[in-house]
Protein backbone atom coordinates (compact mmCIF):
# COMPACT_ATOMS: atom_id res chain seq x y z
CA UNK A 1 0.00 0.00 0.00
CA UNK A 2 1.47 3.24 -1.35
CA UNK A 3 2.27 5.65 1.65
CA UNK A 4 0.81 9.04 1.70
CA UNK A 5 1.81 12.20 2.97
CA UNK A 6 -1.33 13.19 4.11
CA UNK A 7 -1.59 9.19 5.76
CA UNK A 8 1.52 9.74 7.51
CA UNK A 9 -0.19 13.39 9.15
CA UNK A 10 -3.63 11.31 10.07
CA UNK A 11 -1.61 8.68 11.92
CA UNK A 12 0.36 11.37 13.93
CA UNK A 13 -2.49 13.37 14.60
CA UNK A 14 -4.39 10.00 15.80
CA UNK A 15 -1.90 9.29 18.16
CA UNK A 16 -0.81 12.12 19.72
CA UNK A 17 -2.08 14.08 23.06
CA UNK A 18 -2.06 17.72 22.13
CA UNK A 19 -3.16 19.32 19.66
CA UNK A 20 -0.18 19.04 16.80
CA UNK A 21 1.78 22.36 15.25
CA UNK A 22 2.61 22.86 12.01
CA UNK A 23 6.30 23.62 13.13
CA UNK A 24 6.26 19.95 14.89
CA UNK A 25 5.07 18.45 11.91
CA UNK A 26 7.51 19.63 9.99
CA UNK A 27 10.51 18.64 12.35
CA UNK A 28 9.18 15.30 12.32
CA UNK A 29 8.73 15.20 8.54
CA UNK A 30 12.49 16.17 7.59
CA UNK A 31 11.78 14.54 4.12
CA UNK A 32 9.55 16.97 3.37
CA UNK A 33 8.70 20.81 2.85
CA UNK A 34 6.61 23.14 5.06
CA UNK A 35 4.44 23.93 2.54
CA UNK A 36 3.97 20.39 0.95
CA UNK A 37 2.80 19.30 4.75
CA UNK A 38 0.54 22.22 4.96
CA UNK A 39 -1.47 22.18 1.92
CA UNK A 40 -1.45 17.97 2.95
CA UNK A 41 -2.58 19.00 6.41
CA UNK A 42 -5.30 21.34 4.38
CA UNK A 43 -6.82 19.18 2.56
CA UNK A 44 -6.89 16.62 5.04
CA UNK A 45 -8.88 18.61 7.41
CA UNK A 46 -11.19 19.30 3.98
CA UNK A 47 -11.62 15.73 3.42
CA UNK A 48 -12.63 15.32 7.04
CA UNK A 49 -15.49 18.45 7.00
CA UNK A 50 -16.57 17.13 3.93
CA UNK A 51 -17.49 13.67 4.88
CA UNK A 52 -19.82 14.40 7.12
CA UNK A 53 -18.58 11.80 9.77
CA UNK A 54 -18.39 11.97 13.45
CA UNK A 55 -15.00 13.90 13.96
CA UNK A 56 -13.16 16.44 12.55
CA UNK A 57 -9.45 18.26 12.35
CA UNK A 58 -9.89 21.40 14.20
CA UNK A 59 -7.36 23.70 14.47
CA UNK A 60 -6.80 24.71 17.74
CA UNK A 61 -4.17 26.01 20.58
CA UNK A 62 -1.79 27.10 17.44
CA UNK A 63 -1.67 23.46 16.37
CA UNK A 64 -4.30 20.27 15.14
CA UNK A 65 -6.79 18.20 16.44
CA UNK A 66 -9.10 15.47 15.80
CA UNK A 67 -12.46 16.40 17.81
CA UNK A 68 -15.61 15.27 17.67
CA UNK A 69 -18.71 17.66 16.16
CA UNK A 70 -20.21 19.60 18.35
CA UNK A 71 -23.47 18.86 17.00
CA UNK A 72 -22.92 15.51 18.52
CA UNK A 73 -22.67 16.19 22.05
CA UNK A 74 -25.33 14.35 23.41
CA UNK A 75 -24.63 11.28 22.45
CA UNK A 76 -20.76 11.55 23.29
CA UNK A 77 -21.10 13.32 26.56
CA UNK A 78 -22.90 10.29 27.94
CA UNK A 79 -20.35 8.16 26.64
CA UNK A 80 -17.15 10.21 27.98
CA UNK A 81 -16.38 8.97 31.79
CA UNK A 82 -15.33 12.22 32.85
CA UNK A 83 -17.71 14.93 33.93
CA UNK A 84 -19.03 18.20 31.86
CA UNK A 85 -16.79 20.92 31.82
CA UNK A 86 -18.97 23.88 33.75
CA UNK A 87 -17.99 27.20 34.04
CA UNK A 88 -19.66 29.67 36.32
CA UNK A 89 -20.02 33.35 35.82
CA UNK A 90 -17.33 34.50 37.77
CA UNK A 91 -14.88 32.08 36.24
CA UNK A 92 -15.83 33.29 32.54
CA UNK A 93 -15.56 36.69 33.65
CA UNK A 94 -12.20 36.25 35.63
CA UNK A 95 -10.83 34.32 32.24
CA UNK A 96 -12.33 36.98 29.73
CA UNK A 97 -10.48 39.81 31.84
CA UNK A 98 -7.37 37.81 31.66
CA UNK A 99 -7.39 36.90 28.30
CA UNK A 100 -7.91 40.17 27.17
CA UNK A 101 -5.66 42.41 29.36
CA UNK A 102 -3.17 39.90 29.97
CA UNK A 103 -0.80 40.77 31.79
CA UNK A 104 -3.06 41.73 34.43
CA UNK A 105 -2.26 41.83 38.57
CA UNK A 106 -5.45 40.58 40.70
CA UNK A 107 -6.02 44.09 42.00
CA UNK A 108 -6.55 45.18 38.41
CA UNK A 109 -8.72 41.95 38.15
CA UNK A 110 -10.47 42.76 41.29
CA UNK A 111 -11.44 46.35 40.35
CA UNK A 112 -12.43 45.47 37.07
CA UNK A 113 -14.98 43.05 38.81
CA UNK A 114 -15.92 45.19 42.05
CA UNK A 115 -14.96 41.92 43.93
CA UNK A 116 -12.47 39.53 45.47
CA UNK A 117 -11.23 37.24 43.01
CA UNK A 118 -8.70 35.27 45.11
CA UNK A 119 -10.80 32.00 44.71
CA UNK A 120 -11.74 32.24 40.93
CA UNK A 121 -8.04 32.85 40.65
CA UNK A 122 -6.82 29.88 42.29
CA UNK A 123 -9.52 27.56 40.94
CA UNK A 124 -8.41 28.87 37.17
CA UNK A 125 -4.67 28.03 38.29
CA UNK A 126 -5.37 24.75 39.24
CA UNK A 127 -7.23 24.14 36.41
CA UNK A 128 -3.94 25.22 34.38
CA UNK A 129 -6.04 27.57 32.20
CA UNK A 130 -4.19 30.70 33.62
CA UNK A 131 -0.93 30.95 34.65
CA UNK A 132 1.96 32.75 36.03
CA UNK A 133 3.93 35.36 33.79
CA UNK A 134 5.49 36.28 36.36
CA UNK A 135 5.80 39.63 38.73
CA UNK A 136 5.09 42.95 37.54
CA UNK A 137 7.91 45.85 38.88
CA UNK A 138 6.13 48.17 41.25
CA UNK A 139 6.00 47.95 44.86
CA UNK A 140 4.99 45.04 46.36
CA UNK A 141 5.91 43.03 43.02
CA UNK A 142 2.60 41.33 42.47
CA UNK A 143 2.12 38.76 40.62
CA UNK A 144 1.10 38.64 36.89
CA UNK A 145 -0.95 36.02 35.08
CA UNK A 146 -2.10 35.35 31.66
CA UNK A 147 -4.33 32.49 29.93
CA UNK A 148 -2.31 29.56 29.20
CA UNK A 149 -2.40 26.65 26.33
CA UNK A 150 -4.65 24.94 27.83
CA UNK A 151 -6.94 27.50 28.00
CA UNK A 152 -6.92 28.25 24.06
CA UNK A 153 -7.21 24.35 23.91
CA UNK A 154 -10.82 24.26 25.58
CA UNK A 155 -12.17 27.38 24.33
CA UNK A 156 -11.07 26.19 21.19
CA UNK A 157 -9.63 29.32 19.97
CA UNK A 158 -6.26 28.74 17.35
CA UNK A 159 -4.56 31.92 19.25
CA UNK A 160 -5.43 34.82 21.50
CA UNK A 161 -6.51 37.31 18.46
CA UNK A 162 -9.27 34.40 17.62
CA UNK A 163 -11.16 36.08 20.58
CA UNK A 164 -14.42 38.21 20.10
CA UNK A 165 -12.86 42.31 19.69
CA UNK A 166 -14.17 44.33 22.94
CA UNK A 167 -15.21 46.66 19.84
CA UNK A 168 -17.95 43.94 18.89
CA UNK A 169 -18.81 43.09 22.36
CA UNK A 170 -19.55 47.28 23.05
CA UNK A 171 -21.94 46.99 19.71
CA UNK A 172 -24.08 43.83 21.52
CA UNK A 173 -24.78 46.42 24.04
CA UNK A 174 -26.87 48.51 21.68
CA UNK A 175 -28.98 45.38 22.77
CA UNK A 176 -28.92 44.47 25.60
CA UNK A 177 -29.26 40.81 25.62
CA UNK A 178 -30.66 40.14 28.59
CA UNK A 179 -33.79 41.91 27.13
CA UNK A 180 -34.26 39.45 24.23
CA UNK A 181 -36.04 36.87 26.35
CA UNK A 182 -39.50 37.79 26.98
CA UNK A 183 -41.66 38.51 30.23
CA UNK A 184 -41.27 35.12 32.65
CA UNK A 185 -44.73 33.79 33.38
CA UNK A 186 -44.95 34.58 37.54
CA UNK A 187 -44.75 31.10 37.92
CA UNK A 188 -42.00 30.31 37.31
CA UNK A 189 -42.57 27.80 34.56
CA UNK A 190 -40.82 29.19 31.10
CA UNK A 191 -38.42 27.56 28.49
CA UNK A 192 -37.00 30.76 27.76
CA UNK A 193 -34.72 30.63 31.03
CA UNK A 194 -32.53 28.75 29.46
CA UNK A 195 -32.80 29.53 25.66
CA UNK A 196 -30.75 32.74 27.42
CA UNK A 197 -28.10 30.71 28.33
CA UNK A 198 -27.16 29.52 24.86
CA UNK A 199 -26.27 32.65 22.96
CA UNK A 200 -24.84 31.66 19.38
CA UNK A 201 -21.66 33.19 18.53
CA UNK B 1 -41.26 50.86 51.96
CA UNK B 2 -42.88 48.91 48.98
CA UNK B 3 -40.71 46.97 46.87
CA UNK B 4 -41.65 45.24 43.83
CA UNK B 5 -41.90 41.81 43.01
CA UNK B 6 -39.38 40.87 40.03
CA UNK B 7 -38.20 37.37 39.12
CA UNK B 8 -36.25 38.30 36.06
CA UNK B 9 -33.13 36.43 36.55
CA UNK B 10 -32.08 34.16 33.87
CA UNK B 11 -29.73 32.69 35.85
CA UNK B 12 -29.52 31.17 38.98
CA UNK B 13 -31.41 31.16 41.71
CA UNK B 14 -34.11 33.67 41.12
CA UNK B 15 -34.03 36.83 43.60
CA UNK B 16 -37.12 38.39 44.51
CA UNK B 17 -38.22 41.53 45.92
CA UNK B 18 -41.28 40.84 47.57
CA UNK B 19 -44.42 43.42 48.09
CA UNK B 20 -43.96 43.58 51.44
CA UNK B 21 -47.34 44.39 53.13
CA UNK B 22 -48.80 40.90 51.07
CA UNK B 23 -46.18 38.55 51.36
CA UNK B 24 -45.19 39.38 54.43
CA UNK B 25 -45.69 36.00 56.10
CA UNK B 26 -43.49 34.05 53.23
CA UNK B 27 -40.50 36.78 54.35
CA UNK B 28 -41.54 36.05 57.91
CA UNK B 29 -41.45 32.41 57.07
CA UNK B 30 -37.54 32.90 55.62
CA UNK B 31 -36.84 35.22 58.96
CA UNK B 32 -34.40 32.47 60.41
CA UNK B 33 -35.81 28.89 58.35
CA UNK B 34 -32.42 28.61 56.83
CA UNK B 35 -29.22 30.94 55.58
CA UNK B 36 -29.43 30.97 51.94
CA UNK B 37 -26.41 31.70 49.98
CA UNK B 38 -27.21 34.10 47.02
CA UNK B 39 -25.35 33.57 43.96
CA UNK B 40 -27.06 35.39 41.68
CA UNK B 41 -24.77 38.39 41.46
CA UNK B 42 -21.18 38.54 40.92
CA UNK B 43 -21.02 41.60 43.12
CA UNK B 44 -22.11 44.81 43.20
CA UNK B 45 -21.02 46.10 40.00
CA UNK B 46 -23.53 43.41 38.74
CA UNK B 47 -25.90 44.33 40.76
CA UNK B 48 -25.87 47.47 39.83
CA UNK B 49 -26.23 46.70 36.11
CA UNK B 50 -28.90 44.46 36.84
CA UNK B 51 -30.58 47.93 38.62
CA UNK B 52 -29.66 49.69 35.58
CA UNK B 53 -31.68 47.47 33.02
CA UNK B 54 -34.50 46.96 35.50
CA UNK B 55 -35.43 50.49 35.37
CA UNK B 56 -34.53 50.84 32.07
CA UNK B 57 -31.63 53.59 32.67
CA UNK B 58 -29.28 54.36 30.17
CA UNK B 59 -25.51 53.27 31.89
CA UNK B 60 -24.32 56.62 30.70
CA UNK B 61 -26.56 58.50 32.53
CA UNK B 62 -28.01 57.03 35.26
CA UNK B 63 -29.93 58.94 38.27
CA UNK B 64 -27.80 58.56 41.34
CA UNK B 65 -30.56 59.04 43.77
CA UNK B 66 -32.52 56.46 42.08
CA UNK B 67 -29.88 53.99 42.04
CA UNK B 68 -28.40 54.79 45.30
CA UNK B 69 -32.20 53.75 47.11
CA UNK B 70 -32.71 51.09 45.25
CA UNK B 71 -29.26 49.91 45.88
CA UNK B 72 -29.97 50.54 49.54
CA UNK B 73 -33.16 48.69 49.84
CA UNK B 74 -31.66 45.27 47.95
CA UNK B 75 -28.98 44.99 50.26
CA UNK B 76 -31.34 45.96 53.12
CA UNK B 77 -33.38 42.99 51.66
CA UNK B 78 -30.38 41.05 51.71
CA UNK B 79 -29.49 41.64 55.47
CA UNK B 80 -33.88 40.34 55.94
CA UNK B 81 -33.46 37.66 54.06
CA UNK B 82 -29.74 36.79 56.49
CA UNK B 83 -28.29 36.44 53.45
CA UNK B 84 -23.94 36.88 53.55
CA UNK B 85 -23.39 40.73 52.75
CA UNK B 86 -19.72 40.34 50.71
CA UNK B 87 -17.84 43.62 51.77
CA UNK B 88 -17.38 44.93 48.61
CA UNK B 89 -21.69 45.33 48.14
CA UNK B 90 -21.13 47.78 51.29
CA UNK B 91 -17.96 49.63 49.68
CA UNK B 92 -20.22 49.93 46.70
CA UNK B 93 -23.04 51.57 48.98
CA UNK B 94 -21.06 54.15 50.27
CA UNK B 95 -19.30 54.97 46.98
CA UNK B 96 -23.05 55.56 45.83
CA UNK B 97 -23.47 57.70 48.21
CA UNK B 98 -20.36 59.46 48.18
CA UNK B 99 -21.17 60.15 44.96
CA UNK B 100 -24.91 61.13 45.89
CA UNK B 101 -23.51 63.84 47.93
CA UNK B 102 -21.14 65.40 45.74
CA UNK B 103 -24.29 66.03 43.09
CA UNK B 104 -25.60 67.71 45.41
CA UNK B 105 -23.28 70.06 46.15
CA UNK B 106 -23.72 73.58 44.15
CA UNK B 107 -21.88 73.83 40.92
CA UNK B 108 -18.39 76.34 40.76
CA UNK B 109 -18.85 77.06 37.45
CA UNK B 110 -15.98 79.87 37.26
CA UNK B 111 -13.91 78.97 39.70
CA UNK B 112 -11.19 76.51 39.00
CA UNK B 113 -11.54 73.02 40.74
CA UNK B 114 -9.03 71.52 42.82
CA UNK B 115 -9.37 68.03 41.05
CA UNK B 116 -10.84 67.90 37.50
CA UNK B 117 -14.13 66.51 38.73
CA UNK B 118 -16.30 66.93 36.17
CA UNK B 119 -19.02 64.30 36.95
CA UNK B 120 -18.79 62.76 40.01
CA UNK B 121 -20.61 60.16 38.68
CA UNK B 122 -17.92 59.58 35.77
CA UNK B 123 -15.84 57.21 37.38
CA UNK B 124 -18.72 55.03 38.26
CA UNK B 125 -19.95 55.07 35.24
CA UNK B 126 -16.25 54.27 33.59
CA UNK B 127 -16.28 50.83 35.81
CA UNK B 128 -19.74 49.90 34.95
CA UNK B 129 -19.17 50.31 31.31
CA UNK B 130 -15.79 48.07 31.57
CA UNK B 131 -17.59 45.34 33.68
CA UNK B 132 -20.29 45.17 31.50
CA UNK B 133 -17.67 44.44 28.80
CA UNK B 134 -15.94 41.87 30.19
CA UNK B 135 -19.50 40.26 31.66
CA UNK B 136 -20.23 40.17 27.90
CA UNK B 137 -17.06 38.57 26.75
CA UNK B 138 -17.37 35.85 29.68
CA UNK B 139 -20.81 35.11 28.33
CA UNK B 140 -19.93 34.64 24.98
CA UNK B 141 -16.35 32.75 25.01
CA UNK B 142 -18.59 30.57 27.75
CA UNK B 143 -21.00 29.86 24.56
CA UNK B 144 -18.39 28.39 22.45
CA UNK B 145 -18.36 24.78 21.86
CA UNK B 146 -15.67 23.89 25.16
CA UNK B 147 -13.48 20.87 24.78
CA UNK B 148 -15.61 18.47 26.99
CA UNK B 149 -18.71 20.30 26.99
CA UNK B 150 -19.53 20.53 23.36
CA UNK B 151 -16.51 18.56 21.67
CA UNK B 152 -14.07 15.71 22.58
CA UNK B 153 -10.61 14.45 21.94
CA UNK B 154 -9.50 11.06 21.86
CA UNK B 155 -9.08 9.81 25.66
CA UNK B 156 -5.36 9.69 26.57
CA UNK B 157 -4.71 5.83 26.24
CA UNK B 158 -1.89 5.45 29.07
CA UNK B 159 -0.36 2.32 29.36
CA UNK B 160 -2.93 -0.71 29.90
CA UNK B 161 -1.38 -4.24 31.09
CA UNK B 162 -3.19 -6.63 28.87
CA UNK B 163 -2.76 -9.59 30.48
CA UNK B 164 -5.66 -12.37 30.07
CA UNK B 165 -5.17 -14.88 33.20
CA UNK B 166 -5.46 -18.51 32.31
CA UNK B 167 -8.66 -19.77 33.04
CA UNK B 168 -6.71 -22.65 35.55
CA UNK B 169 -4.61 -20.32 36.40
CA UNK B 170 -5.38 -19.26 40.15
CA UNK B 171 -6.70 -15.37 39.86
CA UNK B 172 -6.04 -12.39 43.03
CA UNK B 173 -8.88 -11.58 44.56
CA UNK B 174 -10.85 -8.82 44.64
CA UNK B 175 -13.22 -7.95 47.21
CA UNK B 176 -16.79 -8.83 45.97
CA UNK B 177 -15.62 -12.40 44.86
CA UNK B 178 -14.41 -13.11 48.31
CA UNK B 179 -18.12 -11.71 49.72
CA UNK B 180 -19.63 -13.71 46.88
CA UNK B 181 -17.74 -16.89 48.23
CA UNK B 182 -18.11 -16.39 52.01
CA UNK B 183 -21.85 -15.74 51.08
CA UNK B 184 -22.15 -19.09 49.22
CA UNK B 185 -20.38 -20.72 52.48
CA UNK B 186 -23.02 -19.21 55.00
CA UNK B 187 -25.54 -20.60 52.68
CA UNK B 188 -24.64 -23.72 53.31
CA UNK B 189 -24.55 -23.47 57.03
CA UNK B 190 -28.10 -24.14 58.38
CA UNK B 191 -30.04 -21.13 59.73
CA UNK B 192 -30.28 -21.75 63.63
CA UNK B 193 -33.62 -21.54 64.62
CA UNK B 194 -33.32 -20.64 68.72
CA UNK B 195 -30.83 -18.61 69.70
CA UNK B 196 -28.24 -19.07 72.50
CA UNK B 197 -27.68 -16.38 74.51
CA UNK B 198 -24.92 -17.67 75.90
CA UNK B 199 -22.64 -19.35 73.87
CA UNK B 200 -20.60 -21.70 75.54
CA UNK B 201 -17.40 -20.10 73.78
CA UNK B 202 -16.62 -17.19 72.23
CA UNK B 203 -14.26 -16.97 69.40
CA UNK B 204 -13.05 -13.92 69.07
CA UNK B 205 -11.51 -12.54 65.64
CA UNK B 206 -8.22 -12.36 67.65
CA UNK B 207 -8.39 -16.06 68.04
CA UNK B 208 -9.45 -16.66 64.26
CA UNK B 209 -6.35 -14.93 62.77
CA UNK B 210 -3.98 -16.89 65.29
CA UNK B 211 -5.87 -20.19 64.43
CA UNK B 212 -5.59 -19.41 60.82
CA UNK B 213 -1.75 -18.46 61.25
CA UNK B 214 -0.89 -21.58 63.11
CA UNK B 215 -2.37 -23.56 59.91
CA UNK B 216 -0.70 -21.51 57.61
CA UNK B 217 2.76 -22.37 59.30
CA UNK B 218 1.87 -25.83 58.52
CA UNK B 219 1.30 -25.70 54.51
CA UNK B 220 1.84 -23.71 52.40
CA UNK B 221 -1.63 -22.88 51.34
CA UNK B 222 -5.23 -22.89 53.24
CA UNK B 223 -8.09 -23.57 51.93
CA UNK B 224 -11.18 -21.24 52.95
CA UNK B 225 -13.36 -24.57 53.17
CA UNK B 226 -10.77 -25.79 55.73
CA UNK B 227 -11.72 -23.11 57.85
CA UNK B 228 -15.26 -23.86 58.12
CA UNK B 229 -16.17 -27.48 58.96
CA UNK B 230 -19.78 -28.51 59.12
CA UNK B 231 -19.66 -27.87 62.75
CA UNK B 232 -19.16 -24.40 62.45
CA UNK B 233 -21.89 -22.26 63.57
CA UNK B 234 -22.47 -19.13 61.87
CA UNK B 235 -20.99 -16.92 64.21
CA UNK B 236 -17.71 -18.77 63.74
CA UNK B 237 -17.88 -18.09 60.14
CA UNK B 238 -18.53 -14.82 59.88
CA UNK B 239 -15.53 -14.42 62.47
CA UNK B 240 -13.22 -16.15 60.33
CA UNK B 241 -13.92 -14.51 57.33
CA UNK B 242 -13.50 -11.04 59.34
CA UNK B 243 -10.26 -12.39 60.83
CA UNK B 244 -9.42 -12.94 56.58
CA UNK B 245 -9.95 -9.60 55.52
CA UNK B 246 -7.87 -8.31 59.09
CA UNK B 247 -4.99 -10.43 57.92
CA UNK B 248 -5.24 -9.41 54.65
CA UNK B 249 -5.56 -5.77 55.27
CA UNK B 250 -2.72 -6.13 57.94
CA UNK B 251 -0.97 -7.55 54.49
CA UNK B 252 -0.30 -10.77 56.21
CA UNK B 253 -1.55 -13.37 53.77
CA UNK B 254 -2.37 -12.89 50.19
CA UNK B 255 -6.06 -13.87 48.80
CA UNK B 256 -6.50 -16.47 45.34
CA UNK B 257 -9.74 -17.88 43.63
CA UNK B 258 -9.03 -21.19 41.63
CA UNK B 259 -10.29 -20.12 38.50
CA UNK B 260 -12.38 -23.36 37.33
CA UNK B 261 -13.40 -24.61 40.80
CA UNK B 262 -13.96 -21.26 42.27
CA UNK B 263 -11.99 -22.18 45.80
CA UNK B 264 -10.69 -19.43 47.70
CA UNK B 265 -6.61 -19.85 49.00
CA UNK B 266 -5.35 -17.83 50.98
CA UNK B 267 -1.26 -18.09 51.81
CA UNK B 268 1.27 -16.13 53.66
CA UNK B 269 2.67 -12.51 52.09
CA UNK B 270 5.94 -12.27 51.45
CA UNK B 271 7.65 -9.64 53.66
CA UNK B 272 9.40 -7.73 51.44
CA UNK B 273 6.25 -7.18 49.01
CA UNK B 274 6.39 -5.04 45.90
CA UNK B 275 3.57 -2.07 45.41
CA UNK B 276 2.09 -4.54 42.83
CA UNK B 277 1.59 -7.08 45.12
CA UNK B 278 -0.30 -5.89 48.32
CA UNK B 279 -2.19 -3.98 45.75
CA UNK B 280 -4.97 -6.03 46.34
CA UNK B 281 -4.89 -6.00 50.39
CA UNK B 282 -5.04 -1.77 49.69
CA UNK B 283 -8.70 -2.84 48.22
CA UNK B 284 -9.68 -4.13 51.81
CA UNK B 285 -10.09 -1.35 53.29
CA UNK B 286 -13.06 -2.67 55.58
CA UNK B 287 -14.01 -1.26 58.60
CA UNK B 288 -13.61 -4.06 60.48
CA UNK B 289 -12.22 -2.92 63.71
CA UNK B 290 -9.24 -5.00 65.22
CA UNK B 291 -10.30 -6.75 68.01
CA UNK B 292 -6.41 -8.11 68.43
CA UNK B 293 -5.94 -6.77 72.06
Amino acid sequence: MPISLKAIIESLLFTADAPMSLDRLCDMLEDHGRDEIRSALRELAEMYASREGGIHITEVAGGWQFRTRADLQQYVQRHVKSRPVRFSQSALETLAIIAYRQPVTRSEIEYLRGVDSGGVLKSLLEKKLVRILGKKDIPGRPIIYGTSRDFLEVFGLKDLKGLPTLKEITALDDVPLFEQQDELPLDGSSNSVEKQDQLEL
Amino acid sequence: MPLRFDPVLARGPVMMILEREENLSLLEGLHGAYNVQLESFEGPLDLLLHLIRKNELDVRDIPIATITRQYLDYIQLMKELNLEIAGDFLLMASTLLHIKSRMLLPQQDDEVHDEDEGDPRAELIRRLMEYQQYKEAGMLIGARALLGREVFKRPDTGETNCEVPGHDDPVELDLFSLVDAFKDLLARIPVESFHEVAPAETFSIADSINEILALLQERDMVSFDVLISEEQTRERVIVSFLAILELCRLKLIRIFQHGDTGHIWFVPAVADSTADDSSEADEFDTNCTSNLE
